[in-house]
């Protein structure tokens, strides 16, 4: 686990500096998903190392988003105040998110014969 | 007989992390538990009600949230390595995604872009601006992810982690309806539109319905977080000049 660990958090460091001193919009920690995910292309035991620790992560990751949720309370004149507006937005756009993404999957799939199955 | 200071024991735990991370914790077992006795319905979401018990518990004790952050910024931290271990469950699905890489690349462009825009848009065309227009352009991506671009377009993480969670929980509540009305019989297509629109909460979901669905939602989750680092500037420009 502490093997693992280590590796997640290489990867999280060098996205850091990555994204920092390339000056690139993507989040560090995305640019370290990438390089782990190169990695395990190149080292199927990388991939075994690592997946365990992982899991166990992913598993509890909405408790993660609890701190930042909790700041909510710093924001609730805002809410109150552009509270429909916010609520339409966050509808509307993901239905017509969801809706054309799924029609376009399906349009692209029947164009390629790449039928489900 | 041993003299007990109540208001001393509480100044002492009101200044270390130990309090405020317990209750996080707390909040977080209390939500997960209903969550549960409900039959795990998208609409009972644990995160949610950790949220509103935290807030409620902070506002009867009159404690900032700065004092409270101070203890849930072990949590907190955590988001970062949950995003690089993303990398697991997509090299899992990495002969899924090569059979099908086409339709695939093409619904996530149009999902992301689809979802970026009309957040933006809706809430230009109201009249919203600067802090909150940033805040909400990330809202269809994974929390971890969606609060680094926010803070990086000059929007308040805090406000965007609340509109991540609504719009999880809205994904999961429309998507079953919605592509049953619109026809949409492709396992693959229904969970790859609600992991990138709706992101982790909609996952989990598609996970429910059907496991063809949930591991594309779970390629849709994390391509759209790399995507969407490159299309949310990008798109809140267009609007923001």
């Amino acid at each position: 686990m502490i093997h693992a660990l280590t590796v997640i958090l290489i990867c999280q460091l060098l996205g850091e500096v990555g994204s920092r001193a390339l000056a690139l919009p993507v989040p560090g920690p995305v640019l370290g998903m990438a390089l782990l995910l190169v990695g395990f292309i190149a080292s199927p035991r990388l991939a075994e190392l690592v997946r365990p620790t992982g899991e166990g992560i992913l598993r509890h990751l909405t408790l993660l988003f609890v701190p930042a949720g909790v700041g909510v309370v710093g924001h609730l004149g805002t809410l109150a105040a552009y509270g429909p507006v916010v609520a339409l937005a966050l509808i509307g756009s993901t239905v017509l998110a969801i809706a054309v993404g799924a029609l376009v999957f399906v349009a692209v799939a029947r164009l390629t014969g790449n039928a489900d199955g | 007989m041993v003299e007990v200071d109540l208001a001393e024991i509480w100044t002492y735990l009101a200044e270390t992390p130990l309090i405020w991370l317990t209750a996080t914790l707390l909040a977080y077992v209390a939500g997960d538990s209903l969550a549960q006795a409900s039959g795990r319905k998208p609409a009972v979401n644990p995160v949610l009600i950790a949220v509103i018990l935290l807030a409620l518990v902070l506002w009867l004790t009159a404690t900032p949230y700065a004092v409270y952050f101070e203890g849930a910024k072990f949590v907190h931290f955590l988001l970062g390595p949950a995003t690089v271990a993303l990398a697991v469950p997509m090299y899992a699905y990495l002969p899924q995604v090569r059979r099908a890489a086409l339709p695939i690349v093409a619904a996530l462009i149009a999902g992301s872009a689809t979802a970026v825009a009309t957040a933006v848009g809706i809430a230009w065309a109201f009249g919203l601006r600067g802090e909150i227009l940033a805040s909400i352009a990330p809202k269809g991506v994974t929390a971890p992810v969606a609060l680094g671009i926010s803070e990086a377009l000059g929007g308040s993480p805090t406000l965007t982690a609340v509109l991540v969670i609504l719009t999880g929980i809205i994904g999961a509540i429309v998507v079953t309806p919605l592509l049953n009305a619109l026809g949409v019989k492709d396992w693959r297509a229904r969970g790859l539109s609600v992991g990138v629109a709706a992101h982790g909460i909609g996952t989990a979901r598609a996970f429910q319905v059907h496991p063809r669905a949930g591991a594309f939602a779970g390629i849709g989750m994390g391509l759209n977080a790399i995507l969407t680092a490159f299309l949310a500037p990008w798109i809140l420009g267009l609007f923001t000049g």
